[in-house]
This record gives structure tokens, sequence and C-alpha cells, in this order.
């Protein structure tokens, strides 16, 4: 036993060493939704940290006690069914563990799928964040304008990513802002996110999609809503619109740097914002169902 | 020549022209030596043609140590190449096919095999059966696991590994993200294999409900076969889910449906759904006979009963129930909303309750016990704390909105092997170590084999507790490469470092059994751990028939009291014992199976339909056979009772 625990303070000291230049990603939020995240984690780590520690120092207690080279030749150990109340508590505590957490959970939950609590009184900027073998494609619909593999955006402002796919699942994630979500060809999915302050943010695919997977990645940065604006002003003076022919050709599988464009593909070829099975459908069917996902966003922001 | 071309790999390497020159060397040694030796007469009468449980675990068993072998060969590729940033040892492709060959090797034909084994080996023992329910059904069983396996271990020299990870997430897996025949290895090797599965888990219950010897309620079954059991139900009912599944992905890919596909109204998210009701009731599976066998070598070790017999049972009865209503904790991130993440993230921390149960069940087996450090024990006690690391860090995965950040990271790795090799494969460890005098007649070294332990508990520590760290720090999972700037290099290293490490383990395993079998005393008894249940009870080795009278039971550790309560465990004189036959079918029908699923791999119809004619045949035969066994007369009876030491 003793090998084991010199080791482990060894192996805590060198995490320590290796990891005490920079805080790590995820626990370094500059995002109201990471933030969130960080304290749960830091919140289930200490819980946790408590449940391991007992069961290790009960696990020490009984091997020191009742080794067979320390206990006479001639004992016998008892023969024992169990005690109800023992077991109760053993029933119990766990019960109230996970139930506190489970609290904790759900609450964080509605938190990370609505607008970040702090910025609820402005209007969102929506971004949709496509994904195709193996890069970015990021439409601000608004500004109309679109960038690939790198992301411009406002701080101190709501984020609302409309996320989506031209083949395989991908999954949108910059940790240092919130979780990420999966970005699938046949659904849009939303991820809410805001950043308190400008600065430069690392962001990826995070799910497995095939051989150029590794290099699946984006830079993000915030700026002040005024450099922003400036920027889009820029965009729309400089770049060149974004024509149905070449984002045929942007799709093709394969790896590109950073491109700006006006104009979104979002014109010409829409997202897959309501069409589950989109080929057995009735145009009534789609307007009902439309409605039904509006009345669900309403919903959903009075949480 | 054209035909040809399609068995080509797509992507050849050195390593995988090295690894054809050694599959058809060894081959080649195989035949040889058997044709030199004159064993292939004894290789189909003993064990080709088997229906005996024992062989067939000892089979499983054997199956179990290769797979875990080129699993870990896999494994320890992986650690090699990202152990340094941006390194060189293999490209992007050759990294995709090595972590899904790992996964599925490692899952679906080495830890499920080790299982079977020790159920195989071990439930009719304990229960004082003479076989299992359909000796028969049960070779098919293994030789339909064989099969697969060995389908599915040729992919990487003929036409190409499977690529799209062992969750082979659609459409990533249709035709067309992944070109290769690689995925329909993956949809119809499983496929086969499953099918033997499934048979097991029918037959498993068969056993035990129907089998058991006078006396023996369920609630005096020992703990592995409780676990054994319960495990099976699940398999019954989760693996035709898996069975649809992958039938429904053999005809995306082979013939051109639509149910996973994005256009035409297939859905990709279905094939998730699916894959997971099977896949998180299968972890269970695995874990509860892992949970068996710590049960029955913590109990003997500590010299005392299992503490809380009932709330054990109670506790797994609970975990299979919940083990099928927590699936979609696997992708909270889907956007299914804040209310489905909400209800399966407080069902997937519910199953911490009864696992912790069993936790404190265990130390309280210890408390006031004899505690003696054998080499099976060692592995159970390095299993409470580090499998409770793995449990809780389970407990964080299911805060579905700190999950949106642990997903797909390396965090999540290291959870699962945190529960799966202290959980999973210590346990098996566990078991081999303790079980081996029983049906080998020899116990494994005491001293390699503690080595054994630390090598792979040090290891393990060092390879899987770093990915918790650069999972945190932003390293996703299955990237195959990352930039010196991420700060990802230190840790991995420290993680190439563990798998050396437990790569080392692993061949001490290999060392310890051939040492052991030249160096061993062979006069151990019947009982050389002093252990308690019935198994126990018969000699060693085990008589084909197990034992010769019926046992009579007293508690779930009958065979204690018969050493120290005057419990009179044998009654009565001898009688005839009916056995069932050996029968080739059961090859045959799944060495047909192999062939009928490499023709589906390639699409190559003719063969395909010949071989399910085939199938169909052996299958026709097996209803019009006639065969009723053999009977073992009392004087044959009597000589092998003298023989092995005397009738107790």
């Amino acid at each position: 036993m003793k090998r084991k625990w010199s080791l482990l303070a060894s192996l805590t000291a060198l995490v320590v060493f290796l990891t005490g230049c920079e805080p790590l990603l995820v626990l370094d939020p500059k995002g109201p939704q990471a933030a969130r995240q960080a304290s749960d984690i830091m919140l289930s780590i200490g819980v946790m940290a408590v449940i391991v520690i007992v069961v290790m120092v009960i696990l020490a207690y009984v091997l020191w006690k009742y080794r067979a080279s320390k206990l006479p030749e001639d004992y016998e150990p008892p023969h024992i069914e169990g005690n109800i109340w023992v077991e109760a508590i053993c029933v119990g505590i766990p019960v109230l563990i996970v139930a506190f957490l489970s609290f904790v959970s759900v609450k964080s939950n509605y938190i990370v799928e609505a607008t970040p609590e702090a910025y609820e009184d402005q209007e969102p900027l929506v971004i949709y964040a496509s994904s195709s073998d193996w890069k970015w494609h990021f439409s601000y619909p608004e500004q109309g304008i679109e960038t690939v593999n790198y992301l411009y955006i406002p701080s101190d402002r709501p984020l609302e990513f409309k996320l989506y796919s031209f083949g395989s699942i991908t999954s949108f994630w910059i940790p240092q802002l919130g979780g990420q979500k999966y970005a699938m060809a046949d659904m849009v999915t939303t991820l809410h996110l805001a950043a308190d302050a400008p600065g430069e943010f690392i962001g990826r695919n995070a799910n497995f999609s095939g051989k150029g997977f590794a290099e699946n990645t984006f830079n993000v940065t915030a700026m002040t809503q005024e450099d922003f604006d400036e920027w889009v002003e820029e965009v729309h003076e400089t770049a060149e619109p974004l024509t149905e022919d070449e984002f045929e050709e942007l799709l093709d599988p394969g790896h590109l740097g950073q491109m700006t464009f006006t104009g979104t593909h979002l014109e010409f070829s829409p997202a897959p914002e309501h069409n589950h099975s989109s080929q057995n459908e009735t145009k009534e069917d789609l307007s009902g169902h439309e409605q039904h996902e509006t009345h669900e966003e309403t919903n959903h922001n009075n949480h | 020549m054209e035909f040809f071309q399609r068995f080509a790999i797509p992507h050849p390497s050195p390593a995988i022209y090295a690894s054809m020159v050694a599959i058809a060397l060894v081959s080649i040694a195989i035949v040889v030596g058997l044709t030199y030796f004159k064993k292939w007469g004894y290789l189909w009468r003993e064990w080709l043609t088997t229906v005996d449980h024992k062989k067939i675990g000892i089979m499983y068993l054997l199956s179990a140590i290769l797979m875990l072998f080129r699993g870990g060969a896999d494994a320890i590729m992986m650690r090699a190449q990202l152990a340094t940033p941006e390194a060189k040892l293999l490209d992007a492709q050759h990294y995709n096919e090595i972590f899904t060959t790992h996964g599925v090797v490692m899952i679906i034909f080495m830890a499920m095999p080790f299982i079977f084994a020790f159920m195989n080996l071990l439930v009719p023992l304990q229960i004082g059966a003479r076989d299992v329910a359909f000796p028969r059904l049960n070779a098919l069983s293994f030789w339909l696991f064989f099969f697969g396996a060995m389908l599915f271990n040729i992919s990487f020299v003929v036409g190409g590994s499977p690529d799209a990870g062992w969750t082979s997430y659609f459409p990533l897996a249709g035709n067309d993200f992944s070109t290769s025949v690689g995925t329909n290895y993956y949809m119809i090797a499983i496929q086969i294999s499953g099918i033997g599965s499934l048979m097991t888990g029918i037959n498993m219950i068969t056993t035990i409900l129907k089998m058991r010897a006078p006396g023996m309620t369920l609630m005096k079954m020992p703990m592995f076969t409780w676990s054994a059991f319960i495990a099976n139900v699940i398999i019954v009912f989760a693996f035709p889910v898996l069975t649809v599944a992958l039938l429904m992905g053999t005809t995306d890919r082979l013939f051109g449906t639509n149910f996973f596909t994005t256009g035409n109204g297939g859905m990709d998210m279905l094939w998730a759904n699916f894959f997971w009701v099977w896949g998180h009731p299968e972890v269970y599976i695995l874990i509860l006979p892992a949970f068996g066998l710590y049960s029955e070598i913590i109990s003997t070790f500590s010299g005392r009963n299992l503490y809380g017999y009932k709330s054990m049972v109670a506790s797994m009865v609970l975990i299979s129930l919940l083990s099928f209503l927590v699936w979609t904790h696997h992708f909270f991130t889907m956007g299914q909303g804040a209310l489905t993440n909400s209800i399966f993230s407080v069902t997937t921390m519910a199953i911490a309750v009864p696992t912790g149960v069993k936790i404190f069940n265990w130390l309280f087996t210890m408390w006031k016990g004899k505690i003696r450090f054998t080499v099976p024990m060692l592995y159970s006690i390095g299993f409470i704390p580090l499998f409770t690391i793995g449990g809780v860090t389970g407990v964080m995965l299911a805060m579905s909105a700190a999950d949106y950040q642990y997903h797909n990271t390396m965090f999540l790795v290291a959870h699962f092997h945190n529960a799966i090799i202290p959980g999973v494969v210590f346990a098996m460890l566990a078991g081999l170590t303790y079980y081996w005098p029983k049906f080998f007649g020899f116990m494994l070294n005491e001293k390699i084999g503690k080595s054994t332990f630390w090598l792979l508990s040090i290891g393990f520590v060092l390879a899987f507790f770093p990915m918790y760290i650069t999972g945190l720090d932003g390293q996703a999972r299955r990237i195959y490469t990352y930039s010196e700037s991420t700060g990802f290099g230190p840790l991995n290293m420290v993680s190439f470092v563990g798998a050396a490490l437990m790569a080392i383990g692993f061949i001490t395993i290999v060392w310890n059994i051939y040492y052991s079998f030249k160096n061993s005393p062979r006069n151990i008894g019947s009982d050389p751990w002093d252990a308690r249940s019935l198994e126990w009870a018969t000699h060693t080795p085990v008589p084909v028939y197990n034992f010769a009278r019926m046992p009579q039971i007293s508690s779930s550790e009958t065979f204690w009291d018969s050493k120290k309560k005057g419990h009179q465990l044998f009654k009565g004189e001898y009688e005839e014992i009916h056995m069932p036959n050996n029968s080739g079918v059961p090859f045959v029908m799944s060495a047909i199976f192999f062939v009928a699923g490499f023709s589906f791999v390639f699409a190559l119809w003719v063969p395909a339909v010949i071989a399910l004619i085939g199938i169909f045949i052996c299958m026709g035969l097996r209803s019009f056979e006639q065969d009723h066994g053999y009977h073992i007369h009392v004087k044959e009876i009597e000589e092998t009772e003298e023989f092995l030491g005397g009738a107790k």
C-alpha cells in the first residue's frame, strides 16, 4: 500500500508541476456558460474527492487492522449477515449526495441551454456555424458576411450559434466560452455562448469526423462591439461576394486557411432548420412544424 | 486481376506487410506442428467438437488472452504516436483504424469472451450441474464468437480495417464517408459473434433457472452465479437491439437503404440511439460478472461470508434496470434540450447508489476478516480505490451541463478506462489467477503474479490519470496528433510510459503461465485457497461429469459449511450419469458463417448465397438428428473417483 501512496503523491506533484504554469482551458472560463460549467466541475471534484478519501481511509484501516499476519493463528472471522442500519446509511448518504448533485445538474442544464443570465436584456447575435470535411463556415446573416475557419465575435453580448453539418456529425467547441454541441446534417442545434471580455480563444470540432479531424480547428477573437462593427464594415469594403459555385468548391474534403466573404451561403443553401425528414413532409406540415418550433423557443426564453 | 484488387489494403504500410508475413508464418507453423505431432485427431475430438462447458470456457479464455494482446498492440501504437507532439509514427488514416479496432477488439472480442469464459467455467460448478442447459448451443455460441473475431481480425490485411470509431457513428460510417470495406467487417463480424452472445444469454439463464442442485434456492446461489444470471438477462434484452442496428447498418452499406443516411428520410441520430441502447447495458454485462468474481475472491481471502448478500443481489437487479434508462448520457450534446438531459442526468447518477452499496459491502466483508494478500486479493484491493475513482468521475460526467465540456475529450477516455481496467480487466486477471489451479491443476507463481499486479496498477495510474488533466485542458479524443503549443506533450509522454509498463505487465502474465507450467508443484489438492463455494467441492482437475453425486445445498457457502459445520455435501450411492455427445456441427456451421460473412463484406453474392444455404442445411441436420447422448456407468465413475483421490 505504501508504494501506492508514494506513487500518488509523486504523481500529484508532477501534475502540479506540469500544469502549474498555465490554468487548464476548461477551468479558465472567459464567458458565463463556461464559468457555470467550471464551477460545476470544481464542485463535483470537491464532493467526489471526499468520497474517494473516505473509501480509501476505510480500506486502509480495514487492511491494516485485519491483515492475517497480525491476527492470532486461531482467529476465526465471525459470520455476519448484514445490518439493516449500516446498510441504510450506505444507501442514505449516497442518495443525499446524488440528490444534491442532481439538483445542481438540472439547474445548470436550464442555464446553459438559455441566453446567458447576465446578458438577457440584449438581443443575441445569431451566427450559423456549419462544418464540412474538415472546415468550419461561419455565416453572419444579420451582417451579411461569411468566414471560413475563423470567428470574430463581439464581447459582452449574447451569442446564439446555429449548428449544422454538411457531412458527418461534428461538435462545435470553444472550451473557454462554454461546452460543445453537435452539428448534424439533418437538424440545426442551438448553442448559447457569450464572451465576457475581448480575447483570443481556440475552437475545434471535438467529434471524430474522419481523416482530417485532428486539424479541424478554428480561431476565435472576441472584441468590443465597436471593433466588431468596424470589422464588419471593413469586410463589406474589401471581401469578395460568396457565389454558389465557389461555396460548392469550399465544401470539397480538405483543409483550407482562413477566408472571408460578403453574403452568406444561407441564401442559396439554407440550413436544415425544420426538416427532420424533409422528403415526406408537405408544405402544411412544414409550417405546422415551424409554429411548433417558434412556440418552443418562446417557452425556452421564459425559463 | 481486377477481381483480386478489392482485397488489397487501401493504406498499406510496412507494419501491415510485416503482420501479413507473420500471420502467414504462424498459420503455416500451426499446420505443420499439428501434422508433425499428429495432433489433428486430438484437436478435433477434444476441442473442436467438444460440448463440455469447461473446455469451451478454456477456449474462451485463450481467445480472450490472444485478443488482449491484439488490442494491446493497437493501444501501445496509439500511445507511442501521441507521446510527442507532431509525431510521424502513424498517419491519420492508420491511427483512425487502430483506435477503431482497439475499441472493438477490447470490448467485443476480449472482455466479452473473458466473462463468457468465467460463466462457462464456473456457473455449472457453482450450481452443481453437469453442464449448461444446451451444451451444443453453447459450442455454437463459442464458435460463432471465434469466427466473428477471426473475420474482424483479418480486416487489416484483407481489404482494410474499419476506421469510423468503435461507436461507428453514421453518416461517417456510411458509404459516402467510409469507402473501404472496413465498416462492412465491423457490421458483419460483430453481428456473427453477437448472435453467439445472445445464445449464451438464453443458455445461461435456462441453466441457472432450471439446473440448480437440490436445496439451492435462488437466494442460496453463489454471488458470481447471481451476477452471471443478471448479466445474461441484460444480454437477452440488449443484444437484439444491436442485432437490428447492425442489420440496418449493413443494408445501408450493401443494399442502398436509407436508415442512417442524411438524405431520403434517413436519420443519423437513430444509429447513435440504437448503439447506446445496447452499448450502455453492455457496460454492465461486463462489469456485473466482474463484481461477482470480486465478491467470491474478497470473501475467500477475508475468511468471511459476503457481507450484505441480499443488498448485493438487490443492487445488481437495480443496476440492471437502470442500465436501460441512461443511454442518452452518451450524447448529452446532441441538442435534445434541458428537460431530456436532466432526466438522463438524474438516472445516470442514480446508478452510483447501488454501486456504492456494493463497494461498502466489500469493505465490510473485509472488516473483522482475516485478510490474506494473495495475487487475486491484491487485484481486488487495488480495484476498490481505483474503481471508486472511475465511478465518481462517472458521476461528474453525468452532470450534463458540465458534460458539454468533458464530452469527446481525453477526460472521458480516462473515465471509461478507469472503470473498465480496474473494474473488468483486474477482475479477469484476479479470476484467472484464482481459478487457474481448479482447471489446470497447478498454481500460478505468486511472486511473478505480484509483480504483474504492481506493473499493471502503476502503469494504469500513469497511463490514464494524466488524461483527466489533458481532457480538461482541451485535448479532444481520437486526434492523431497535436501541436507543441497546446502543451499536451509532457502528460502524453507520461501516458506512454504508463502504457509501456502495462505492456510489460501483460507480458509477465504469459511468462508466469510458462514458468508455473514448468515449475509449479502438481499435488495441490482440490481446494488450494481454502475457499467457500461449491465449485471447490469437486476434484482438481474437474472430471467431465463435474460431481459424481449431486451435492446437497445448505447455503450460498455450502462447501464452507461442509468443511466447518459438518454439513454433509454428498449423500447416497453413485448413479449412472447421462452426458451429451460431442458434435462437429457447431464448428462447421460457424466456419460456414465465416465464409458467408466474408462474402457479404466484399459483396460476393454467389458464395454468400451458397454459404447461407449451408447454414440452413446445418440447422436442418440438427433438427432431424437423433442424439440422446451417452451414459457414464457406475463402475467408470468409481474408477475415476478413485483415481482422482477417492470419494468424498
